[in-house]
């Protein structure tokens, strides 16, 4: 071993087991058998081979269509949102404000707290009759002498539940998307200001002209972060509403947590590999998309 | 950071106190309110609660609410106090140590093991777990339901993001470094810890404080892979009181003050540290 030394590579795979470990029980060895395991009806001790005949029932019910569309709209609304506000946010907090410090640690503070606390918080801030919110709309009515009861947040028979849920996300994880657009701000050369300055650029022109497109690789790391993470959540919306009214606001991810408490492994197994097609089938074709559209500075 | 100043003393003029005034009123009516919502209804008598709205409380009766939120149930919350504490202090250790090891030799070495590590992080960052099948694979190694076992599915399942973020910081500290070592006869876990580990500091503090957010506060890793009541963390015991305590909001607002206090106490200490580190850690790939 001593002699052998000296060709040895100084950065030793054995620094790669820990994690490399973990990785294949934990993760690898998982998705793969999930693969097999959901195409049979499972009960944890046994197993019956069944086909596709977990997908054919995923895909031949009502209710688990509805969890596509909105694990679609979830994920596009609360990206979306981010993608937009955190950008005008970031710019905004990167000009010289005496308050800066402070609207950015407040702004970020929600990224910390307890996402159940939130959503329990805000189910309660959004009940459609002792909410504060619909009291605050009631108020503003009348002032313009107008009577309405408010929106029916987490109730409303149709999209508005899940909606609601997701802008409760985008208060929630704003902030940290804010704080990678301005670390983005932060790396564009001065110069460009400067240039765009002596040229007579205004604050606005500068922003469209020098800081979005300059900006861009935060950009794309805040949608790919917020989409996978809007295709994949699930806490947020089972605090608020549990997937209800009925099965109105469910996602995928709820879905496959209510098969699996009613012992339907196989088959939340199979809406498990559909959730992870989906993903993949939506995410790398966009992240190839967003780098080949990325520019050098 | 320097830069950003510069770029800051430009645009001074364009802004003028209303910007700081609105922005302000912004803030405090967007994200402090819900906050200040919940502590007035903590404060609040059961009846004065059930009104649910913003008003200061008639009698402050926080203290007494959190002691009746933390001995309910036999004192069932510091027991699940515990096990979160357990939990997020173990992984985040973890997680720092292992996922920096790993990103170190995914950056240095240019061969076939880092790029299929590459396409594995990658992979890790964005597809969701496979839930069932790994609970099945718990229970074979017996680590279902223990504390142990949900430790390393948190590390497993922070590993991508971790090692990403550590290899592109290690990208930035000149190889030239490990050289110099390597030639005075310092190389693999030496290497490593003694030369490198203590130059990620910043990086490392970043990626803890992430970790330890997310672990601390997640909800739907405990909910599949450590259940039963003696198990439950906080998160698992704030949601079971919302039906327990469903008409008695002053106990629920508590009991959410009481989880939110130990994120709120270290932004408190740490905050000028958390929102630098987060923007210094979060740039470029």
């Amino acid at each position: 071993m001593a002699k052998k030394k000296g060709i040895k590579s100084p950065y030793s795979n054995s620094l790669l087991v820990p994690s490399a470990t973990l990785y294949m029980i934990l993760f690898f060895v998982p998705t793969i058998l999930s693969l097999f395991f959901s195409l049979t009806r499972w009960t944890l001790q046994s197993w019956q081979f069944i086909g596709i005949d977990n997908f054919k029932l995923y895909f031949s019910e009502e209710n688990l269509r509805i969890g596509f569309r909105n694990t679609i709209i979830y994920a596009v609304v609360t990206s979306g949102l981010k993608v937009i506000i955190a950008l005008y946010l970031a710019n905004f907090l990167s000009t010289k404000l005496r308050a800066t410090g402070f609207m950015r640690s407040v702004m970020f503070f929600p990224t910390l707290v307890s996402t159940i606390g939130v959503g329990i918080t805000f189910s309660i801030l959004l009940d459609p009759y002792e909410g504060v919110v619909n009291h605050g709309i009631k108020i503003v009515a009348a002032l313009v002498g107008k009577t309405t009861d408010g929106p029916g947040w987490l109730v409303d028979p149709n999209l508005l539940p899940i909606l609601s849920v997701a802008f409760v996300d985008v208060w929630k994880g704003v902030g940290i998307a804010t704080l990678i657009y301005i670390a983005g701000i932060a790396a564009i050369p001065r110069d460009y200001y400067e240039a765009s300055s002596i040229d007579g650029a205004s604050a606005r022109q500068q922003f469209y002209k020098v800081t979005v497109p300059l900006v861009r690789p935060a950009m794309f790391s805040v949608i790919i972060l917020s989409f996978v993470g809007g295709l994949r959540s699930f806490d947020l919306i089972w605090a608020m509403t549990g997937g209800g009214p009925g099965f109105i606001s469910d996602v995928v991810a709820s879905i496959n947590y209510k098969q699996y408490t009613s012992g339907y492994y196989g088959l939340s197994t199979a809406g498990n590999v559909i959730l992870f097609v989906f993903v993949t089938v939506l995410v790398f074709p966009l992240s190839r998309f967003l780098n080949k559209k990325e520019v050098v500075i | 950071m320097a830069k950003n100043k510069d770029i800051l003393k430009s645009k001074t003029k364009y802004r003028s106190i209303w910007a700081d005034i609105i922005g302000v009123t912004a803030t405090f009516v967007i994200f402090i309110l819900p906050f200040y919502f919940v502590v007035v209804n903590a404060a609040k008598s059961t009846e004065d609660s059930f009104r649910l709205n913003m008003a200061w409380p008639k009698h402050w009766m926080l203290w007494h609410n959190m002691k009746k939120v933390v001995s309910d149930y036999h004192w069932h919350i510091l027991k699940s106090t515990y096990n979160s504490f357990i939990i997020t202090i173990f992984s985040v250790a973890a997680l720092v140590i292992i996922s920096g090891m790993t990103g170190f030799v995914i950056h240095r070495k240019r061969n076939r093991v880092s790029s299929v590590a590459n396409v594995l992080v990658l992979t890790a960052l964005v597809i969701p777990p496979a839930i069932v099948p790994t609970i099945w694979v718990l229970q074979k190694i017996h680590l279902y339901k223990t504390l142990i076992g949900m430790i390393a599915i948190e590390v497993a399942y922070g590993l991508a993001f971790a090692i990403l973020i550590f290899r592109n910081f290690i990208a930035t500290i000149p190889k030239e470094i490990d050289e110099a070592a390597i030639v005075d006869g310092c190389t693999g876990w030496n290497l490593y810890f003694r030369i490198i580990f203590p130059l990620l500091k910043p990086v490392t503090i970043t990626i803890g404080i992430i970790a330890t957010a997310g672990i601390f506060n997640d909800f739907t890793n405990p909910l599949y892979y450590l259940p039963g009541e003696d198990n439950a963390t906080l998160q698992q015991t704030l949601f079971s009181y919302v039906s327990r305590y469903s008409t008695q909001y002053n106990y629920l607002f508590s009991d959410i003050l009481y989880i939110t206090a130990f994120p709120l106490l270290a932004f408190i200490f740490f905050n000028k540290r958390i929102v630098a580190g987060m923007t210094a850690g979060s740039i470029k790939g």
